[in-house]
């Protein structure tokens, strides 16, 4: 038992955290009712795909001793001895990173707009308000 | 290396620039963004037509892009499939952007119209993009691109378009981000990233469980981009409340952009034998766009706004399409009927936005009930609407018939003999919702005769556009029957492993 | 304006930022091309358009809007991009066509400083620049555009960046 806690749960803990994460993120976009909220859902859940890209990349051995290092390649060659991490699903998350600002800021300025739009950013409010507008024409 | 190899590159690049330029240019003067998009789209389509040319005649491009090899760099590659998208995709923003020329002057403030055309270009850029890529994240990005450009364009109508566009946002970025997962538990399991380099490696791993997962969520995020049945809660509002360019072309060329990802996908990545051995789902695609057919059509007649009505008849369109993709390992055809829509679908659905948003453009008139008399008012664009909507219910040689000809056919192939009456069925529903329009159009008379509307028709930028489409459903549908495409059906089914019946 | 006249002017806040903003600047200079290898454009463009948000808590918005009006702004954004995709273009014609786009060692300087340096230099330092460019203009218009009007309802404008 305690063997395949270690390692199903403690060896992978950035895994489920990740998918902890996730999940908080997905049930704030889904159930919340306040525009904002929701993109901080939004903002939670693709930090939690980040960290699981990010974790890909990781080497070593268990958790608390981790060996991997940058890859990076000095005058004298490698480092010898070390393990390297892999630099690729870094690099795509930097441009992940990117992409979820530039969705973040497209979506902040339409609530911006809503807001000035209908004055709230309750989603309930502002479609009962859309409601009367469209009884009122 | 050939110049034309350098073309699928160009499409991209050169939009990307140009769509920079219209910003700069726009401090010059505010008109001029108009002329520079139409330009660049129009080189990009010819562009186009040059690379399908040398796709057929010499064969697939593959590009490397900063001459890095596939495996590391980023690869473009253009086969008959892409060819074919691309052009669809280009040929409709072309048709958008000529349409966009006047109904933008009256829908955008005058001083945000370099924005509008830069957001403009730069959707063109990333649904060009999303065609022409051969490397799974550089999709992703692409797809992004248009996406975001394409949020931003929609809220640019402004009222109820803001509160359209955030759902969609919320929908279409939740999508993104499961199709980006999706790419993390492929590269877990490969290593890779490259479409065909992928193709090669999972065959090894297809009992692995993380490129089933893989595989479950990149389905369900690129679906909720092409608005398949259960995931299409997003796109009524966001096709209705748009501005009438971006309706036509968020309802014709993006969507066909991501249709064709998922496609690609699903084909292409993840093949068929993955599917039939580990993910049988082609049964539950059929039944998914069997219920998107009857429930898009039967939405659309209980609707009084024309857009919205049109919105709701795309569900049912993508319906059809998806079960094209659905039949398309049981039958013969292959995927050709689900390929047939996508241009045929393109057509037909842009002719009808255009002709709805040049109602609302002259007379403000959304609303259905009002069109009595429409057809003796703006004869040119109700004569187009008629031709389209009677090239969707299916008159034989427009492009409608030959689509359901087609399904049909395979349907009776595959012996699925329910779904040839649920294309009957949904049929007879679509005769309901536009006979309702063309009958108010053209047969009503108002009491008294007196209270007709006094429209004009709309301006010849508007006009010529929707005749082009209306026309071309005809003849497109009579090149299909005669089957001048059909050997490239072929290619394509035969590059994907279908075409022949798994006994 | 309103928002100035109500708080006021701080003189710890205005001194400390005057002393920072260089040194960021630089700082944000230095991640984006300081190092050999490639990246960093982006991280060195949110650094500097940070100086910019540092810049306008310190002395208020009107004054920043000054220092970097919207139209410097479009023109960095666009100088950014062109520097990127012109470069990856020029690759294509200098080459007459031979060399794929963004291939730097077809650009003619390869003749006289060698077609390795040539890509480091273009892949270290010059696209690096029309990123860095791109992100801090694209950055700093978004800032202005969420915290402040001017005027009238302003349409704002993601995706910009590559």
């Amino acid at each position: 038992m305690i063997e395949w806690m270690v390692q199903h749960i403690f060896d992978k803990y950035n895994y489920w955290i990740s998918i902890v994460l996730m999940l908080i993120g997905f049930y704030a976009m889904i159930a919340k009712e306040n525009l904002l909220k929701k993109l901080i859902g939004l903002s939670i859940f693709q930090t939690a795909i980040f960290l699981f890209y990010v974790s890909l990349s990781d080497v070593g051995t268990g958790w608390g001793l981790r060996f991997g290092t940058a890859p990076i390649v000095w005058e004298h060659g490698i480092h010898e001895g070390y393990m390297y991490v892999n630099p690729l699903p870094h690099v795509l998350m930097l441009t992940g990173i990117v992409v979820a600002a530039a969705t973040l800021a497209v979506a902040l300025a339409l609530v911006v707009r809503l807001y000035e739009e209908y004055g709230t950013i309750e989603e309930e409010e502002i479609m009962e308000m859309e409601m009367d507008l469209e009884r009122g024409t | 290396m050939l110049p034309i190899e350098q073309f699928p590159v160009l499409v991209v690049a050169i939009s990307l620039l140009s769509a920079i330029t219209i910003l700069l240019a726009g401090g010059i003067s505010k008109k001029s963004g108009f002329f520079i998009s139409l330009a660049t789209i129009t080189f990009q389509f010819i562009l186009s037509l040059f690379i399908l040319r040398h796709v057929l005649t010499v064969g697939t491009i593959h590009y490397w892009l900063g001459g890095w090899r596939p495996p590391w760099g980023i690869e473009y590659v253009v086969d008959v499939l892409n060819a074919y998208v691309l052009i669809i995709v280009l040929f409709l923003s072309l048709l958008a952007a000529i349409y966009s020329k006047r109904s933008v002057e009256q829908e955008i403030e005058a001083r945000k119209l370099p924005t509008f055309y830069t957001l403009f270009q730069l959707l063109v850029t990333g649904l060009a993009g999303v065609v022409v890529t051969g490397d799974m994240f550089n999709l992703y990005v692409f797809l992004e691109i248009a996406s975001l450009a394409g949020y931003a364009l929609i809220a640019a109508a402004g009222g109820r378009a803001l509160r359209a566009s955030y759902n969609y946002l919320i929908l279409g970025a939740l999508g993104i981000c499961f199709y980006l997962l999706a790419i993390g538990f492929l590269y877990s399991v490969t290593g890779t990233l490259n479409m065909a380099d992928l193709r090669v490696l999972l065959p090894a791993l297809y009992a692995n469980k993380a490129v089933q997962t893989a595989f479950v969520f990149a389905f369900i995020g690129l679906g909720i981009k092409c608005a398949i049945f259960p995931l299409h809660t997003w796109q009524p509002d966001a096709y209705t409340y748009a501005p009438s360019a971006i309706s036509v072309i968020i309802s014709t060329a993006m969507a066909k952009a991501s249709i064709y990802a998922l496609i690609r996908v699903i084909f292409s990545v993840f093949t068929v034998d993955f599917i039939i051995l580990f993910a049988p789902i082609f049964k539950i695609i059929c039944w998914m766009a069997a219920i998107a057919m009857i429930f898009g059509s039967i939405l659309a007649i209980a609707q009084f706004d024309l857009k919205r009505m049109l919105a709701y008849s795309s569900i049912a369109n993508v319906g059809y399409i998806m079960l094209g993709v659905g039949l398309s390992t049981s039958t013969t055809f292959g995927l050709t009927p689900a390929l047939m829509h996508l241009l045929n679908h393109a057509l037909m659905k842009g002719c009808l936005f255009m002709a709805a948003c040049a109602f609302i453009y002259k007379a403000g008139l959304w609303d259905i009930r009002g069109f009595v008399g429409l057809g003796r008012k703006m004869p040119y664009t109700c004569f187009a609407f008629l031709l389209a909507a009677l090239s969707m219910i299916g008159l034989p040689p427009s492009v409608g018939f030959v689509t359901k000809l087609y399904l049909i056919l395979a349907a009776l192939e595959a012996g699925e003999y329910i779904f040839v009456a649920v294309i009957f069925f949904s049929t007879l529903l679509m005769i309901v919702y536009f006979w309702h329009v063309v009958e108010l159009m053209y047969i009503r008379v108002e009491e008294g005769g007196e209270k007709e509307i006094r429209v004009a028709e709309a301006p010849m930028s508007m006009v010529i556009p929707g005749l082009v489409l209306a026309v071309l459903c005809f003849i497109v549908g009579i090149i299909w029957l005669i089957g001048t495409p059909l050997p490239m059906m072929e290619a394509i089914n035969s590059g994907f492993g279908l075409g022949v019946v798994v006994p | 304006m309103s928002a100035e006249k109500k708080y006021g002017r701080d003189v710890v806040i205005e001194t400390i930022a005057r002393l920072m903003i260089p040194f960021i600047q630089l700082y944000g200079l230095y991640v984006m091309m300081g190092t050999e290898g490639a990246g960093g454009g982006f991280q060195g463009g949110t650094i500097i358009a940070a100086s910019f948000v540092l810049y306008v808590t310190a002395f208020g918005i009107t004054s920043g809007r000054k220092k970097f009006p919207e139209s410097w702004n479009a023109a960095f954004k666009c100088l950014g991009v062109y520097l990127y995709a012109g470069i990856g273009l020029l690759c294509i014609i200098f080459s007459l066509g031979v060399a794929e786009y963004l291939n730097y060692a077809a650009v003619p300087l390869s003749n006289i400083i060698g077609q390795a340096d040539t890509r480091a230099l273009m892949i270290a330092d010059v696209v690096e620049i029309g990123i860095g460019m791109t992100v801090m203009a694209a950055f700093v218009s978004l800032f202005f555009d969420l915290a402040w009007k001017e005027e009238s309802v302003k349409e704002e404008e993601g995706g910009a960046e590559e």
